[in-house]
């Protein structure tokens, strides 16, 4: 009988160790960023390479920055529900156009729609290599401080809107108070 | 009987021998700022990852050896490859080099360089350190300027 | 509108998987023939709707329809019509649909040749292929479906990877795939039998065609991705140890060690638990395969685009199968063994070592797949292990095997005569060690002990394999031939020789070389010159490409011209190798381009590898063995009906 307890044993045992590894699946590795002041930077717009968009522009409001790149098959997932999120006018949403090519990051947003209160673009990925981007598309929530409370991996939706941002907002807003 | 008592002690020896080999053929991944404070092993394989520094990439013209520099944002490693190097390696690239210290340790001789199959993708380890060391920059940028 | 009537069709197949799993399950616990008989119908309505699916989703391929979000992901309108099939299961949520269909398919299949089975036994073991059916739907509904929309549509999809549009890629995932399905018939047969707490000699001859069948599409799906691996990727490995290598070798390891057990239960009734066991393992390995390849929890160039969410389903639904599976073998096993006896000199002993040896292979394989995750969650550091490691932790167990396998199969059950064995093998034996020695020393230059061991092992299984085959070609007219049993067991096993005499030698005397190269230099490499003739641009119909001419000469003649390739594909506008190689039954010559080094070289890597067609030549007429010995008269139905119980003598195989 032993032997037989002992192999479901191992087995549990087994599944224990690949549930906690999926815990800590690199796609779910919290940022080295979290609490701390989020990396500044200043670029050429995406709309307007003559105007540029940066860290200044946000200073002091709570906002999510959206990095994405049209190479990027779960940006194109996330779009819409990003469309919808800042039609509801909750948050702003800055983005960095990562590694891309800014005629197709152009004609993306216009073709499709625009939900960021503007586009950074970053066609070498310098800006994406100080936020620690390893991967589009991942957003960030930057609190009114500047500093970085949470990253998300992986498309936008409203699940995670609702069971990880939010969250993080309010204690944030309450703590404000 | 004899035979059971040989094929135990074979079991053994070759358990013990397997998990010598294990052992040796461990390869830790060590950041390039770890090996920069000498705290990488002086005499075995293993693997650094980091950005290949723009303008770092130096060959002999017509020979297959090559020197570059990868950057952990922090600190710097001098790696030496004599080979070819895959399709996806350019400066600018997160890339992973398997290898070990030359003598006085200020190289890294590579025996195998790796890039991610996707040119938009870079190795977790990677930017993992990456961010960390391009954070300690800013907020060391930052004391700075507020101390002027 | 298809690509609605595809994820429609998935529906209706689900809750025909429901059917046909609760009803007969049920239908066989309570003796209802009604409900049992829902069973064969349920099974072909799935695979009509499957099927229907999968054709959806093909013709979305086909018609470049880019409002299909998988298929703006992974394809475009340039790509070669066959790529555009290939595509539909080039990444996850498109193979995950070729696994049900194919899960469909050997259900079908077996409903339909199971008219001898009592009709519970069929009932259950459909009943269960019905529960895997229904996961594998349902984590394709909720987490992975294929015909989600993208509207509005991108003017042109995204391209297949580069990697993937080779003519590998159409066959060896499906082939690889109805392998790893296929394992799922003995693993339903072993729940079957432990629900009824019976297994005799009988379950064992149903079960084991299916597991042969299973595990020679295995065989030549595992071959087929190490050959597309060496002639695809450019640097001429051919076995990487990679997780998902890995994934695919455990399977096969295990399924292996359970063809011969069932062997022996069929033959003695012995080995119950054992069978039960590599049963319930060989697919277990099989669902852990697809979840090491698809949670993201390894990293590894195979592994598809990752999904946490996805692993978790998986991780659940594995924990589900196994775990339910290793309960009931906890609660049944102990009870099924018989007290049958055999010497230590016997085919029994020998099948046992078998099994011990296989088993210790496939779990050193899978600590070494494991461990760097082991490492990771306990925080002990961020490792690697090398192909060292695992050619050595593997090699450790199957030398021993290799030269027990020569034994073994002439060994007689229950006991055997040490005097008559010897005399049967000491001249293969002979042959073996003086061929063993000789080959590598003569042929390639160098003696060395590790060398002429494997060489030795390869040829002791080789020449031994031949003795049965040889004696039936030679026997007296009128006395019975060797049965395709045996045959095929002899076929099979002079493949593993083969294949082990192809992996000693190309291990040993592969000549690998990286060199820079001018344009009408000539280098030397094992005897052969490599004369870069010239360098153009090339166009293929989605790809620009750089062709350098190489002229191979050998002692001044002429051997072959190749014609290396470094492509950029157009849409992705990202770098591949495509090497070129001169294939020959004993070796092969193998040649890719690298990049400008300035002064006008190029860097070119130039290997020779001898003996390398060995190994998948070895692995293809292993399967062989297995056609051969599933077409043993035994498994066919209708002579089984006829012969009754007549085909449950023991024969010699």
């Amino acid at each position: 009988m032993a032997r037989y307890i002992a192999l479901i044993v191992a087995f549990v045992i087994m599944i224990g160790i690949f549930a906690a590894g999926l815990d800590r699946d690199p796609t779910k590795l919290p940022s080295p960023l979290i609490d701390k002041p989020a990396p500044e930077y200043e670029l050429p717009r995406v709309m307007d390479p003559l105007l540029t968009t940066g860290s200044t522009d946000y200073a002091g409001q709570m906002v999510l920055v959206n990095i994405w790149a049209t190479w990027c098959a779960g940006c194109r997932t996330e779009h819409e529900y990003l469309l919808e999120l800042a039609g509801r006018n909750e948050i702003p949403i800055y983005g960095i156009n990562w590694r891309d090519d800014r005629d197709a990051a152009l004609s993306w947003l216009q073709q499709l729609g625009d939900p960021y209160v503007a586009s950074a673009y970053d066609e070498d990925g310098r800006v994406g290599i100080d936020w620690g981007v390893y991967g589009a598309p991942e957003t960030f929530l930057i609190s009114a401080g500047g500093n970085v409370m949470y990253k998300h991996v992986g498309p936008m939706n409203e699940a995670t809107w609702q069971g990880e941002f939010m969250p993080r907002i309010a204690a944030q807003t309450g703590a404000t108070r | 009987m004899l035979a059971v008592g040989l094929a135990a002690a074979g079991l053994v020896i070759a358990s013990i021998l397997t998990l010598q080999a294990f052992k040796e053929n461990l390869m830790f991944y060590i950041e390039i700022s770890e090996v920069a404070k000498g705290n990488a092993p002086k005499d075995r394989n293993f693997r650094v990852g980091g950005l290949v520094v723009e303008g770092s990439v130096t060959r002999v013209p017509g020979e297959l050896e090559v020197e570059f520099t990868l950057t952990d944002l922090n600190e710097q490693l001098v790696v030496y490859y004599d080979g070819i190097l895959p399709d996806l390696f350019r400066e600018g690239q997160g890339i992973i080099a398997h290898g070990r210290l030359d003598d006085d340790g200020s190289r890294f001789i590579a025996d195998q360089v790796l890039a991610k199959h996707d040119e938009n993708y870079m190795p977790p380890e990677v930017a993992e350190t990456l961010a960390k060391h391009a954070a300690a920059q800013e907020a060391a940028l930052d004391a700075e300027t507020g101390q002027q | 509108m298809i690509p609605e009537i595809g994820h429609f069709a998935l529906i209706l197949a689900l809750s025909l998987a429901v059917c046909q799993s609760v009803m007969p399950l049920i239908g066989a616990h309570r003796n209802d023939a009604a409900l049992m008989s829902v069973a064969g119908p349920a099974a072909v309505g799935q695979l009509v709707f499957v099927a229907v699916s999968f054709a959806c989703l093909a013709w979305s391929f086909l018609q470049s329809d880019f409002t299909v979000l998988y298929v703006a992901n992974h394809s475009h309108r340039a790509l070669p019509d066959v790529y555009k099939i290939a595509a539909v299961w080039g990444a996850h949520e498109g193979s995950l649909l070729l696994w049900i269909l194919l899960l469909a398919v050997w259900t079908v299949a077996v409903a339909r040749y199971s008219s001898e089975l009592p009709r519970a036994m069929s009932a259950r073991v459909i009943g269960v292929l019905g529960l895997l059916s229904f996961g594998f739907l349902l984590f394709t509904l909720l987490t992975s479906n294929p015909f989600e929309r993208l509207i509005p549509a991108p003017a042109n999809g995204a391209d297949l990877n580069p990697l993937l549009q080779d003519i590998g890629l159409a066959i060896h995932p499906p082939i690889l795939y109805t392998g790893y399905v296929g394992f799922s018939v003995a693993f339903a047969f072993a729940i079957a039998a432990m629900l009824t707490g019976h297994l005799d000699q009988a379950w064992a001859r149903w079960t084991r065609p299916w597991t042969i069948w299973a595990w020679m599409f295995l065989t030549v799906g595992i071959a087929l991705g190490s050959w597309w691996a060496y002639y695809e990727l450019g640097w001429g490995g051919w076995w990487f140890w990679d997780p998902v290598e890995n994934a695919s070798f455990m399977p096969w390891l295990a399924g292996t060690a359970l063809i011969h057990s069932l062997a022996v239960t069929e033959k003695r009734g012995l080995f119950k638990s054992w069978t039960l066991l590599l049963a319930i393992s060989a697919f277990s390995l099989s669902l852990l395969g697809t979840f090491l390849v698809r949670s993201g929890i390894l990293v590894s160039v195979h592994a598809f685009a990752t999904d946490p969410a996805r692993g978790l389903f998986i991780l659940i639904f594995l924990g589900i199968v196994i775990g339910g599976a290793l309960i009931l073998y906890a609660w049944r096993a102990p009870g099924m063994d018989s007290a049958a006896g055999f010497r230590p000199l016997s085919r029994e002993t020998f099948l046992l070592l078998n099994n011990v040896l296989l088993v210790i292979a496939c779990t050193v394989i899978l600590y070494g797949t494991l461990a760097p995750l082991l490492y990771d969650v306990f925080e002990w550091g961020k490792i690697s292990i090398g192909p060292p490691w695992f050619e050595f932790a593997f090699a450790l167990p199957m030398l021993p095997l290799t030269l027990l396998i020569g034994v073994g199969m002439h060994t007689a059950w229950r006991s055997q005569a040490f005097g008559a064995l010897f005399a049967q093998l000491k001249i293969p034996g002979t042959i073996a060690i003086v061929a063993g020695i000789a080959v590598p020393t003569v042929f390639y230059g160098r003696f060395g002990l590790l060398v002429s061991v494997g060489a030795i092992a390869g040829f002791w299984i080789m020449t031994v394999s031949l003795l049965q085959p040889l004696r039936s070609w030679r026997r007296a007219p009128g006395t019975p031939g060797i049965s395709r049993s045996a045959l095929g067991m002899s076929v099979a096993h002079f493949g593993v020789g083969m294949f082990t005499l192809g992996i000693t030698i190309v291990s040993a005397f592969t000549v690998e070389a990286d060199l820079s190269v001018r344009p009408g230099e000539t280098v030397e490499v094992a005897g052969y010159s490599f004369k870069l003739t010239d360098l153009n641009n090339v166009q293929g119909p989605n790809y620009q490409a750089l062709e350098g001419e190489i002229e191979i000469r050998k002692d001044g003649k002429f051997v072959a011209e190749l014609r290396p390739q470094k492509r950029t594909y157009l849409v992705q506008q990202s770098p591949m190798t495509e090497a070129a190689i001169d294939a020959g039954w004993n070796r092969d010559l193998f040649v890719a381009l690298g990049d400008p080094l300035g002064n006008d070289a190029w860097s070119m890597r130039l290997q020779y590898k001898p003996l390398i067609r060995f190994i998948w030549l070895g692995a293809l007429i292993m399967a062989f063995g297995g056609l051969i010995a599933a077409s043993d008269r035994r498994y066919r139905l209708q002579a089984t009906a006829r012969e009754g119980t007549a085909a449950l003598r023991e024969e010699p195989a």
